[in-house]
């Protein structure tokens, strides 16, 4: 009977276990992820709208219809990246997304606070590779580290009504996300 | 034997107790770190690299892409203030004021988070849009019928989700429920 609570004991301590390890490699493994469901759309370093989100089809949950939204879905192997956006006249933001879909930085229109926002995306060990010296330390030069070689770059410009719609979407096909020549 | 016996028993249990509890802990949403004023709960860290790993398998289960917390949070509402699951065939006023923030928009979702399909084509409203009183708050009746005023359709679904969505704001991981967030109240007003 003791033989047989010790081997219950260890069952329940190893599902412990079970569940701490499905927990954190589920987003691993997890084929129905946004930058999954993503992929299909969107080429390597170019900026892609996506449908805006209707009853019958969305690219992705719990989408803002409000909102217009382009895609870049990026890969920093080769080379940095250049990435800008002209801001419309309503709201408009840039959210930076690792593979895992976790959200590493945001900024919208009033942080950048100029007409067009522009960044340079790169990795750690490229930024620690940017002369220091060059005039492009200057305060002017916004540089986002990414924490992946491949990720998502999320620009959404509001339509504040239903009817604004089409001029959101028009505006986003300026947005640019452009390897570096090396 | 009993060794067999003993080890099946044992990895039986700790496949059943570790699956059961992580299908049970990503469908009821056990997330850490809410912030829950009245009807509303948002969890600004899920738009951090802070976010927790309960959450982080929730959005890779999910396919949502968290808002990131430079550009807004996101409040959902299930119920009303009274605990009541929100039912598409009744009607419910959001009204109020909403905490600071340059623009806000109020949506609503299936719980899978899929907009409802409705005659008037109407998913949420932005905060341009809404039909403000004199002293600038605002009353949206989500109902099946159509209502004057701000009418949010629910197309009848049994089951829904609002969203209220606050961009550029202030509100984030410092902010607790007080008078800085006064968020709109949800009352149930009427059922057939």
């Amino acid at each position: 009977m003791i033989r047989f609570a010790l081997w219950l004991l260890s069952g329940i301590l190893l599902g412990g276990v079970v569940h701490l390890a499905t927990v954190l490699l589920l987003p691993r493994m997890a084929n129905q992820d946004a930058y999954s469901r993503l992929m299909p759309l969107t080429p390597v370093n170019k900026v892609v709208p996506v449908p805006a989100p209707s009853p019958e089809k969305a690219a992705m949950p719990f989408m803002d219809p409000a909102f217009a939204m382009a895609v870049c879905r990026y890969d920093l192997t080769k080379a940095p990246l250049k990435f800008s956006v002209p801001i419309s006249q309503a709201y408009t933001s840039v959210s930076f997304y690792t593979r895992a879909d976790t959200a590493y930085y945001a900024i919208n229109d009033r942080a950048a606070g100029r007409r067009v926002i522009e960044l340079d995306l790169m990795t750690a060990e490229q930024h620690s590779e940017v002369p220091e010296n060059e005039e492009i330390t200057a305060a002017d030069r916004l540089i986002v580290e990414s924490p992946t070689n491949t990720g998502l770059i999320v620009i959404k410009a509001l339509a504040a009504e239903p009817g604004l719609l089409p001029l959101a979407q028009n505006l986003l096909t300026a947005a640019r996300c452009l390897p570096q020549a090396q | 034997m009993r060794l067999l016996l003993g080890s099946f028993l044992a990895f039986a249990a700790a496949a059943f107790i570790g699956l059961g509890t992580t299908w049970l802990a990503l469908n009821d949403g056990v997330a850490y770190g809410g912030i829950t004023i009245g009807a509303w709960t948002a969890w600004p860290k899920n738009g951090t690299p802070g976010i927790d790993p309960y959450a982080r398998a929730m959005v890779a289960r999910s396919g949502e892409l968290p808002v990131g917390s430079g550009d807004g949070v996101t409040f959902f509402a299930r119920t009303d203030d009274d605990a009541h699951p929100f039912d598409g065939r009744c009607d419910v006023a959001v009204s109020g004021t909403t905490p600071q923030a340059r623009f806000w928009t109020l949506t609503l979702y299936d719980p899978e988070g899929k907009l409802v399909a409705n005659s008037a084509q109407r998913h949420g409203f932005t905060s341009q849009e809404v039909i403000r009183n004199a002293d600038g708050t605002f009353d949206i009746t989500v109902g099946p019928r159509a209502r004057p005023g701000n009418w949010l359709p629910t197309g009848g679904v049994d089951r829904y989700v609002l969203a209220l969505r606050l961009y550029d704001t202030p509100v984030g991981l410092a902010t607790r429920s007080g008078r800085d967030t006064p968020m709109p109240t949800v009352a149930q007003k009427g059922c057939p």
